[in-house]
């Protein structure tokens, strides 16, 4: 089922980005193929692979437990949470809060992972800042 | 003779002391990258490509790093292999069945000095057969045109599926979504804005390390978060190593073991598509079939199941390296990595690459080199530092990968949105694994799209729109038909292959326990 799931949504893939590839301008200078004729081919063998996944499909994956899956679905919400913070409150005080959350949800206990937090933040800092002169996102307080 | 000179002036650059240091990190780092199970080559390269790239190191010296990273993870595949029974890579499986009954028995020590010096061995004769065959397959790859080229990046994606994948569909479909992504942003011939919808970020198209980190190491993180409960991150407890020296009579008693792994693993690394695995896989079976008729040793801590596979895994990973570097063509996974590195340098391999950047080429080939002596070097004596290293549960360890992913994007672009692009990308990465897509043609389609679209619309430009033009040479239609049988081979063959792998392994595993 999994794999006709995704045969659909591969389908509604290629159609969407076949009709993207028809809205594509052409400019003033043309050559043979022009810039829609590639885009074209691999949609339609994204869309035939897709017709193949519906009517074929593999055995059905192991997909997690609904707990596990939420981990996942809450994992992936920090991480786009942190890209938001990153600019607002500097790259130190985001890692701290993005690395405790992701040690406390892989098994440590909560004391632990902001310990874990902090020193990887703090050490990614040194590292990567103040010895490799990497540039990090500043925060309001420079850091 | 012309090529020792090259040769020689490619260590005078890869001696520099700077890019000494650079290869000696590279072999630590990735060393430990191969150790830690989970962590193969490919995800230690994507992970510090943007690191490296944001260092401002000169092209050379990112190239010998990363390289050195390629080769260090390549070796250090085996550590966990033998300790834990727990294969820090794929191409680490085969090293499992005799090297963990090995330590078992209290000799993970001899194993480890074993298996180091099979794979000093291995990559050794590899990066010499690279310095012979790839200026001889350069002198073929002179005769290509756009029509040629655009057929040869078609071997590539129909080869590259291999033995990984055995449903074809799911290899080409990664393949069309990888290109269907290098499609985004400006027409390279006429301008055009293609798939942007008027969003800005979208104009200079989507950068392939992006794509690369989040889609290697990102679902790394998420596929560990999802089984971390059944392994409850602790990391399990290691054989303890013991004596570390090499005994010399068990080495010498596996040198053949050593050449036959050596010779079947560059073959199937040089082969596109086959890669480490197959080389370590065919490397153990054989071997087993060659010393072992009677099944009585192998499976049961025999040293030349250890020397085989780690000699064929090692000499693999250096074939493979010969289409990359000569076709600009990657064979796996990490030289499909590795490629990313060249095209962000500006670097173009392939034929003219000799040509025109001979100090690159060689001094790449010289720090290949250098790189087996500093991981001999530091593979045997300091093997006990790798293996506490093991220790660190993996539950610290991934956030710290995730934390260096996130540092290595941003601190290259600077910009959120690209670090959320990453994040779409590692969960993208994340249902395509589930769903048994392979990530290597998605990365290998970013990757080449442009340079694909580019000879198909020259070689139409040639033929003023006549398509038979694909077929217009031989040389084009020879490759048309290795296309056509890498592609179909798998299908018959590769499903099976893949059970006999697997059923390997996991006997082995119930007879070690």
């Amino acid at each position: 089922m999994s794999d006709r799931i995704f045969g659909g949504f591969g389908l509604a893939l290629a159609i969407f980005y076949i009709w993207a590839a028809s809205t594509i301008k052409d400019s003033f200078m043309v050559d043979v193929v022009g810039p829609r004729a590639f885009p074209y081919i691999v949609g339609t063998i994204v869309g035939l692979c897709s017709i193949y996944f519906i009517v074929r499909p593999d055995d059905e994956p192991e997909w997690p437990q609904a707990r596990a899956f939420a981990e996942i679905v809450f994992a992936a919400a920090v991480m786009f949470a942190y890209c938001l913070a990153l600019p607002e409150f500097g790259f130190v005080i985001s890692t701290i809060f993005a690395t405790a959350y992701l040690t406390w949800r892989l098994g440590t206990a909560p004391l632990w992972s902001i310990v874990s937090g902090v020193a990887t933040s703090v050490g990614i800092y040194v590292v990567f800042h103040l010895i490799l002169g990497l540039s990090l996102a500043e925060g309001p307080l420079g850091f | 003779m012309e090529i020792l000179s090259l040769l020689a002036e490619g260590f005078g650059v890869a001696l520099t002391p700077t890019n000494l240091f650079l290869a000696i990190i590279g072999c630590f780092l990735g060393t430990l990258m191969g150790a830690l199970p989970g962590l193969g080559p490919a995800n230690g390269v994507a992970i510090l490509i943007p690191i490296a790239f944001s260092l401002g190191l000169d092209p050379t010296g990112s190239l010998i790093l990363l390289v050195s990273v390629y080769y260090g993870a390549m070796y250090g595949g085996r550590i966990s292999s033998i300790l834990l029974n727990i294969p820090g890579d794929e191409p680490a499986m085969m090293t499992c069945l005799d090297g963990y009954p090995m330590a078992q028995q209290g000799k993970a020590g001899e194993a480890l000095s074993l298996s180091g010096v099979a794979s000093f061995v291995g990559a050794f004769v590899a990066t010499c057969g690279l310095v012979l065959l790839a200026p001889q397959l350069v002198k073929i790859a002179l005769l290509f045109g756009p029509a040629e080229y655009f057929v040869l990046f078609t071997v590539a994606f129909a080869t590259l599926g291999g033995i990984s994948s055995t449903n074809q569909a799911k290899s080409a479909f990664a393949a069309a979504l990888g290109l269907g992504i290098a499609m985004i942003g400006s027409d390279s011939q006429t301008g055009s804005q293609r798939f942007t919808f008027d969003h800005v970020h979208l104009y200079d198209g989507i950068d392939f390390l992006i794509a690369i980190v989040g889609l290697f190491a990102l679902s790394e993180v998420f596929i560990f978060l999802e089984h971390h409960r059944s392994k409850q991150g602790v990391a399990p407890k290691a054989a303890t190593v013991g004596r570390i020296m090499p005994d010399f009579g068990m080495i010498k008693r596996c040198i053949p073991s050593m050449a036959r792994g050596t010779g079947l693993g560059f073959f199937s690394g040089v082969l596109p598509g086959a890669g480490a695995s197959l080389g370590s896989f065919l490397a153990y079976s054989l071997e087993k079939q060659a010393v072992d008729r009677d099944g009585k040793s192998f499976g049961k801590g025999d040293p030349r199941g250890v020397a085989a596979p780690e000699a064929g895994n090692n000499a693999a990973s250096g074939g493979a390296l010969v289409p990359m570097l000569a076709l600009g063509v990657p064979g796996s996974g990490t030289t499909a990595v590795l490629l990313a590195v060249l095209l962000q340098l500006n670097i173009t391999p392939g034929p003219l690459l000799f040509t025109k950047n001979p100090d690159i080429v060689w001094g790449l080939i010289a720090a290949l080199f250098l790189a087996n002596f500093i991981l001999l070097a530091m593979n045997i004596p300091l093997v006990g530092i790798f293996t506490r290293v093991l220790m660190v549960p993996t539950r610290i360890l991934m956030p710290i990968v995730a934390m260096i992913s996130f540092v290595g994007i941003y601190s290259i672009t600077g910009s959120s949105f690209d670090v959320m692009l990453m994040v779409g990308f590692g969960i993208a990465g994340w249902v395509l694994r589930k769903l048994d897509v392979s990530l290597v043609p998605v990365i290998l389609g970013i990757l080449l799209g442009n340079q694909m679209e580019v000879n198909l619309r020259r070689a139409m430009t040639i033929s003023d729109g006549d398509w038979f033009i694909l077929v217009g040479s031989p040389l084009a239609i020879v490759l048309w038909l290795i296309a056509i049988a890498g592609f179909v081979l798998p299908m018959l063959m590769g499903r099976r292959m893949k059970k006999r792998m697997e059923s390997m392994h996991d006997n082995e595993e119930f007879v070690g326990d």
